[in-house]
């Protein structure tokens, strides 16, 4: 059950998409978020499910893949749509329900946070499902690199944040293992109010907890026997080298936000 | 290289239980050296010492003539000695195999090519060359101990020191590990220190250690190790299966020989005396 | 006799009709009676865990049913807690499941789930703690404090203290050394004559296994090849190396000497009856080889 959580992970495959540098679909990814946070409109949001529905056809990981990893946020999405559709007192009363009434204003400003939202989950999915979470460190390492001289641990961040990715499934499988083995000691996980639910997570969460401290010295060790001595005199097996298909892809990143401008003020 | 090792340890300290006392151990160059005892009998902290993790309290570790305690050699002194230990999850800090292999090359500032072939070499001396781009989280508990062995001779170490590596898996597992680590010894002549509570792993070293108590209580070929039955017994250790048939069918005065690691030379042995 | 727990074709898959679909069981029949050791041997990804964890109501079958003292398990879904408290399972590395801030209150958490009088609790508490050979000095420690058999001691008796009918242990023994392997083994044995209670013992190692049970079942590929005393299951260890398991080393010093024409008994497992069977051809004169 919790095995189905795809948070994170990564497909390894060949695809165009897998192959563009990580720098590349950074910055893509940026793109995409400030296009999609500025289409108000049909238009521009079709747009934007265009362009996700021929990135997702490019990396061939399927669609089936970046829903399973909607499944998790699915309740956010639901409640936030629900939220807009009775708040949003804008348009002509379509429909009343008790004392609420739901506006034209608010049909529409719901669809618009729930398409916006999954657009925004499936798209920085699409982008950790096709790069590897070391790749995806080195990018952001080099992007925000000029940021070293000022001192900041760019590289400690990248470090962190590509093992927390690593240990995701271990630790995942960890908590299947520590759930079934407190509910042969008869604990209860699911009934009761959200006290009762909240107290039965203390068995999980304890040796969770001191599961991942031991695994985090036993890893540090590990490191230091490997010779790592932080960001000193490092070098990198695969060097990040922009290619044609990056400057493509840019180019191609750049005039979808363009067009996006364009089309906001057609106002469909 | 002949002295690889050499150890004096002297637990001088008040503050932390004193773990050795005058330990003395060299370890040559080329050999297939297993450590044995129960646990907590000082064993993993030995290993921790050979590439600087711990630092002696008193007397001196030197590796390949190098002595731990200098600061300057320690980067040195872990890329001659790799370590690899019981849980393999716990060593493994990449999502993609290679990566992992690559990890430690990088952090030596190996030039990207020579990297690239120091990961293929090490894949394929531990057999998982066509497991590179997979998800080691995916893997069986005896493929992912490989993947931390390729990560170690990625540094081309002079030496391998395994803590318990197959502690954690099954038989199957331990099979494959013992293979590799056998067959690095062999073909590429890599020092092998494997510390184990596994009699069956440890007799197939060239030479055993027994420890107990921090100090060391027997060492020599584990055929003559193994003959002495009683004093591994009285620290908590057993014999291998065939060793200790043939010395129960001594003590009911069978005339049989001890020294039958096999299964085949301890039925020969059975059937001379019969 | 009645079985006290059995299951009737019992089919598990998991991930049912998405491509990870995968067949863990196939129509497993297994039973086991009251008061036996059993055991249960499979390399890893057998479909062993999957197994016990059915034993208990840990997993639902696909299909197929598992009986205890003759009842399904899940006539009652609500009711499949009460199957965990008489079905207790030991997990693999339990230590690392203990969370409380004593070792007393770990042990005791079990029994407080089955909603028990505080008397009742202490009482088990104890008990449990004894059966393992707990000091009492313990309990009120934290049990991060202990060493590494205490602490699987104090798991084990996190499970005893629910006084289950059917315990189950997956590879207790998993990263002891030798001294602290025997000892829970004789551990479990004693449980096992003292409290009556029927035990299945999950391992890979033969030897030990051979040593500790009355019955055996192997598991492979998500059924179960072969059943029976120990001796008749290790008659088939061509078949067992196949699937990744070996038999004790004395039971192939014995088939070895077999093979060479010595008339020792190839069936023994025990490093005493071996001796017993070799000693045995050593009075019978010496004109045999």
């Amino acid at each position: 059950m919790l095995k189905d959580i795809t948070l994170g992970q990564y497909f390894p495959g060949n695809s165009v998409v897998h192959r563009l540098d990580p720098r590349t679909k950074l910055i893509l990814t940026v793109v995409y978020i400030v296009a999609l946070f500025s289409a108000c409109n049909l238009l521009t949001y079709a747009l934007m499910i265009g362009v996700l529905i021929f990135c997702i056809r490019c990396s061939k990981v399927g669609y089936r893949a970046v829903f399973r990893g909607m499944k998790p946020v699915l309740v956010v999405v639901l409640i936030t749509g629900v939220l807009n559709l009775f708040y949003n007192h804008t348009g002509e009363v379509l429909a009343k329900i008790w004392v609420f009434s739901i506006y034209s204003g608010g049909v529409r400003m719901a669809v618009m946070m729930v398409l916006r939202i999954m657009l925004l989950i499936s798209g920085t999915f699409l982008l950790t499902y096709t790069t590897s979470p070391m790749q995806l460190t080195d990018g952001i390492e080099q992007l925000l690199g000029p940021l070293k001289k000022l001192h900041l641990p760019i590289h400690e961040l990248a470090m962190m944040m590509s093992i927390a990715l690593r240990f995701i499934p271990t630790l995942i499988e960890e908590t299947d293992k520590i759930m079934s083995a407190q509910k042969a000691r008869g604990a209860d996980f699911e009934s009761g109010n959200l006290v009762a639910k909240a107290k039965a997570l203390v068995p999980l969460l304890v040796p969770l907890f001191v599961s991942a401290l031991r695994r985090a010295d036993e890893l540090a060790t590990a490191m230091e026997c490997r010779c790592y001595i932080g960001d000193y005199g490092r070098t990198r097996m695969n060097q990040l080298v922009y290619q044609r298909r990056d400057g493509f892809a840019l180019v191609g990143g750049f005039v979808v936000l363009a067009a996006i401008f364009v089309l906001r003020r057609v106002g469909i | 290289m002949a002295e690889q090792l050499s150890f004096a340890y002297t637990g001088a300290d008040g503050v932390a239980p004193v773990v050795f006392k005058d330990l003395d151990l060299t370890v040559e160059q080329g050999s297939f050296v297993a450590i044995l005892g129960h646990n907590g009998c000082g064993k993993s902290t030995l290993a921790k010492h050979m590439n600087g993790i711990l630092l002696p309290s008193g007397g001196k570790m030197y590796v390949a003539g190098m002595d731990t305690r200098e600061e300057a050699l320690l980067q040195e002194i872990r890329r001659t000695v790799g370590m690899v230990f019981q849980n393999p999850d716990n060593q493994i800090i990449s999502s993609i195999v290679e990566e992992d292999v690559a990890f430690a090359p990088e952090n030596l500032g190996v030039a990207p090519e020579e990297i690239r072939r120091r990961v293929d070499a090490a894949l394929d001396a531990v057999g998982m060359r066509a497991y590179a781009l997979h998800a080691p989280h995916l893997l069986s508990g005896g493929q992912k101990q490989r993947i931390a062995i390729a990560g170690v001779l990625a540094m081309q170490p002079r030496c391998i020191v395994l803590d318990e590596p197959t502690a954690m898996l099954d038989p199957v597992g331990r099979e494959e590990v013992l293979h590799t680590i056998r067959r690095l010894n062999r073909e590429q002549g890599v020092t092998v220190v494997l510390i184990t509570h596994h009699m069956d792993e440890a007799a197939q070293a060239d030479r055993l250690i027994v420890m107990n108590e921090g100090q060391i209580i027997a060492d020599g070929a584990p055929k003559a190790v193994f003959c002495h039955v009683e004093l591994l017994q009285s620290v908590g250790l057993t014999v291998p299966e065939t060793v200790g048939l043939l010395y129960e069918l001594r003590q009911a005065g069978l005339d049989v020989p001890l020294d039958a690691l096999s299964v085949e030379e301890c039925a020969a042995a059975i059937a001379a005396a019969l | 006799m009645e079985p006290i727990i059995e299951t009737q074709k019992l089919t598990h898959i998991y991930s049912v009709g998405t491509p990870f679909e995968h067949t863990a069981l196939h129509e497993v029949d297994f039973c086991a009676y009251p008061g036996e050791i059993l055991g249960l041997i499979g390399h890893t990804g057998s479909g062993k865990s999957s197994l016990i964890q059915h034993l208990n109501g840990l997993l639902k079958p696909t299909s197929g049913k598992v009986l205890f003292e003759g009842k399904d398990i899940w006539a009652d879904p609500k009711q499949i807690r009460e199957i965990r408290f008489q079905v207790g399972l030991v997990f693999q590395y339990p230590e690392y499941q203990l969370f409380e801030e004593t070792v007393y209150k770990d042990i005791a958490f079990g029994p407080r789930n089955m909603k028990l009088s505080d008397e009742e609790v202490d009482q088990r508490v104890r008990a449990a703690a004894d059966w393992v050979d707990l000091p009492e000095s313990v309990l009120n420690r934290s049990p991060f404090e202990l060493s590494g058999g205490q602490k699987r001691r104090a798991a084990i008796a996190g499970v005893l203290a629910m006084r289950p009918k059917v315990l189950i242990l997956d590879e207790p023994t998993a990263g002891l050394d030798p001294r602290g392997r025997e000892n829970i083994l004789d551990t479990i044995r004693r449980i096992h004559r003292e409290q009556g209670t029927t035990i299945l013992l999950v391992s890979h190692s033969m030897d030990e296994i051979a040593r500790s049970v009355d019955r055996l079942y192997v598991v492979n590929d998500g059924m179960l090849p072969y059943h029976g005393t120990p001796g008749e299951v290790f008659a088939h260890g061509t078949q067992l190396r196949e699937m990744g398991l070996d038999i004790p080393k004395v039971t192939q010093v014995a088939q070895q000497l077999h093979r060479m024409g010595i008339p020792v008994d190839a069936n023994v497992y025990t490093m005493e009856d071996a001796v017993r069977s070799i000693l045995a051809l050593q009075g019978k004169g010496d004109g045999l080889c």
